[in-house]
């Protein structure tokens, strides 16, 4: 740190510890669990619905025909789980801008979390960050056993506690910017689809 | 030194634009009403609220610890943890790691700690071209004016003026005002700068001593692009923003965009903890006066403010006015009561923006006590000689008649009655600011005291409850 860095720190640190109030207590934080709902994958469809999410409930077997028929003019797919061979490799984007080519992404979640619709991605299951937000349209697989009730379950994951980066992602980008109009799409993803299908090497989440 | 920024006056001129009043006015009811009803889907919503405001309180009383527990912890991540005393020093170290880069242009989310520091010109004046990303924010760029609103910066906006501003900028259809196709419009646009940029910019909603995190949540993914598509990302954090732990996090995000837009999370709730293999990642602790407002007994709650806006969005005074009225970087109750903290001559006829009817109060999501740290303030204009003449005036007739109940009783006996005869001139003032622009009500036939001398229960009478 250089000097100038130095005086800052420390005169910032010392007026905090002048100004700051006595000390108050931290109190223990609940995880309100007597208010769950009482089927988490069903609140949890319902939740990514009211945020312009797609879920796909009935069984996928195969993954290509569905994706084909979804995304006819797809000609780029990016898969970043070993359930589905895309048409590129992660490893040959040298620039993370270059995700921009891609059509459709698709993906594994290891955990979703009923109260909010939510799912939860990282570093681990993206590989490429930005390639959930600039490919076209993101499809989401997700174990509907890995789903959490609440926000206080989701964020016991440890990805939290250990991934560089970790996103609860919930519905297509959108903005409520102009008219307080909620619009799709902002600047990620257009679509979002997440289609539960049980994980080929299942564990609770976290 | 700056004169006072006289917020109704500066109110009269959106006033005197029907169309835009009363939009923005139905739109932030319509926002303050979804707020209600995500509120009441969480049973345990009061619960919530007491816990964000004890946990922001225990956090504040011990920051220096959770400072320094977050430097070791960011550091340990591979994060460069910078700290800053003053706007200055942020925007100086902001450009010094430009610089480093060589990086000429510059993408970034949505930041109001950068807007309170006036980054954008200081980069722009040393000829780095800023692109914000956020649409809303970047409306306001484009039309040269600070952000109206703290969640929707461009929401005193109608889609005719937005069709307008980009079909003079980006040169689309001036007669398309779909929000959907405006949208596009910005995506197009924004989109080379987001996938060329050398250093991205966020600021961050929370950030977690026990992890090194930043917690940043927006609905636009913009965030996530700035900080990853670049090799740079560099992060402005007000002090304030500490959280300890993961754990006290969740209690937080439940609250935050239930009480901002009336949705349960944000699209995107991101965490970055470190920087990707091969790309650098730059945290900016600022304090510019926090740590002096700490100290204040009467006003250091306002630092437990996690920029929700359901206190503008409540606000009568805020809805009819619009937020660039206030002239100020944070506006509606909160900025009346952050903002003296920062200039307190500039800022001293904030308070009196107010109706104090308590319900900015009533829905922060942390419980700071809004409106009584507005009447704080006005005493504190009132004692440094900084309230305008015309409320000073105003106060001193108010304290003399409360003063004097008899007098008290006659004049509001007379109210009825005075209302019905006084020319419009004498009710429509200067000395009464806030008739301006409203009707008054019609007073009762009878007064409080005149009802209660009737009904009173004799002194043999049950009082029934």
């Amino acid at each position: 740190m250089n000097p100038t860095q130095t005086i800052s720190r420390n005169t910032i640190l010392d007026s905090v510890r002048k100004n700051q109030p006595a000390s108050q207590q931290m109190p223990t934080i609940p995880h309100f669990h007597t208010n769950m709902p009482a089927g988490l994958v069903a609140t949890f469809c319902e939740s990514i619905a009211r945020m312009a999410g797609v879920v796909v409930a009935d069984n996928v077997p195969d993954l290509d025909p569905f994706l084909r028929a979804k995304f006819p003019d797809a000609k780029v797919i990016c898969s970043a789980t070993p359930e589905y061979a895309g048409t590129i490799e992660l490893a040959s984007f040298k620039h993370w801008s270059e995700a921009s080519t891609i059509d459709v992404c698709i993906l594994r979640s290891p955990m979703g979390v009923s109260e909010t619709g939510s799912i939860l991605l990282s570093d681990v299951e993206l590989q490429v960050n930005t390639i959930a937000f600039l490919a076209h349209d993101l499809v989401v697989l997700l174990d509907p056993k890995q789903i959490v009730g609440n926000i206080h379950d989701a964020y016991e994951h440890s990805h939290f506690k250990q991934r560089p980066y970790s996103v609860l992602m919930t519905g297509p980008s959108g903005s409520g910017d102009i008219n307080g109009i909620t619009v799709h799409p902002a600047q990620g993803v257009k679509t979002l689809t997440v289609i539960l299908s049980p994980s080929p090497n299942a564990e609770r989440p976290g | 030194m700056s004169a006072p920024v006289d917020q109704a006056k500066n109110a009269e001129k959106f006033l005197a634009d029907t169309v835009h009043e009363q939009r923005l006015d139905k739109l932030l009811w319509a926002m303050r009403m979804r707020r209600d009803a995500a509120a009441r889907q969480v049973p345990e919503w009061e619960d919530l609220r007491t816990l964000a405001s004890e946990i922001k309180e225990h956090t504040l009383s011990n920051l220096s610890d959770y400072l320094i527990q977050f430097e070791a912890k960011a550091t340990a991540n591979g994060v460069i943890v910078h700290w800053a005393r003053d706007a200055h020093e942020h925007n100086q170290t902001v450009y010094d790691l430009l610089s480093e880069q060589r990086a000429e242009t510059l993408v970034k989310s949505k930041s109001m700690l950068t807007e309170e520091c006036e980054l954008r010109p200081f980069l722009e004046r040393r000829g780095v071209r800023v692109t914000e990303t956020d649409l809303g924010e970047r409306i306001q760029q484009l039309d040269d004016q600070p952000p109206g609103h703290i969640v929707g910066p461009a929401i005193h906006k109608t889609t005719h003026d937005v069709a307008v501003l980009f079909s003079e900028k980006y040169g689309s259809d001036p007669n398309n005002d779909d929000p959907a196709y405006l949208a596009g419009v910005m995506r197009e646009n924004t989109r080379p700068d987001l996938l060329n940029a050398p250093a991205g910019m966020t600021g961050a909603n929370f950030v977690v001593a026990e992890t090194g995190a930043i917690v940043v949540a927006t609905n636009e993914g913009n965030a996530d692009l700035s900080a990853h598509t670049p090799p740079l990302h560099i992060c402005s954090v007000g002090i304030e923003k500490i959280i300890p732990t993961t754990e006290s996090l969740a209690v937080f995000i439940r609250l935050l965009a239930r009480s901002a837009t009336g949705e349960a999370i944000t699209q995107y709730t991101s965490m970055f903890r470190g920087p990707r293999k091969g790309a650098a990642m730059h945290v900016i602790l600022v304090d510019n006066g926090r740590s002096e407002r700490l100290g204040m007994k009467r006003f250091w709650h306002s630092l437990k403010c996690i920029r929700c806006a359901a206190c503008m969005n409540t606000c009568p005074v805020y809805r009819r006015s619009g937020g660039l009225s206030y002239g100020s970087t944070y506006m509606g109750p909160i900025g009346i009561i952050m903002m003296p903290t920062f200039e307190i001559r500039k800022y001293s006829e904030l308070p009196f923006a107010s109706t104090l009817n308590g319900s900015c109060t009533n829905v922060c999501p942390v419980k700071i006590d809004i409106h009584e740290q507005i009447y704080g303030w006005r005493e504190v204009m009132e004692e440094n000689g900084q309230t305008p003449i015309v409320k000073k005036e105003a106060m001193r007739v108010a304290d003399e008649m409360l003063s004097h109940p008899a007098l008290y009783q006659m004049a509001t006996a007379a109210v009825s009655t005075a209302l019905e005869v006084l020319p419009h001139f004498a009710i429509y003032n200067r000395l009464n600011v806030w008739g301006k622009h409203r009707d008054v009500p019609q007073a009762g036939a009878e007064t409080f005291h005149a009802w209660y001398k009737a009904h009173r229960p004799k002194a043999n009478e049950e009082v029934k409850s």
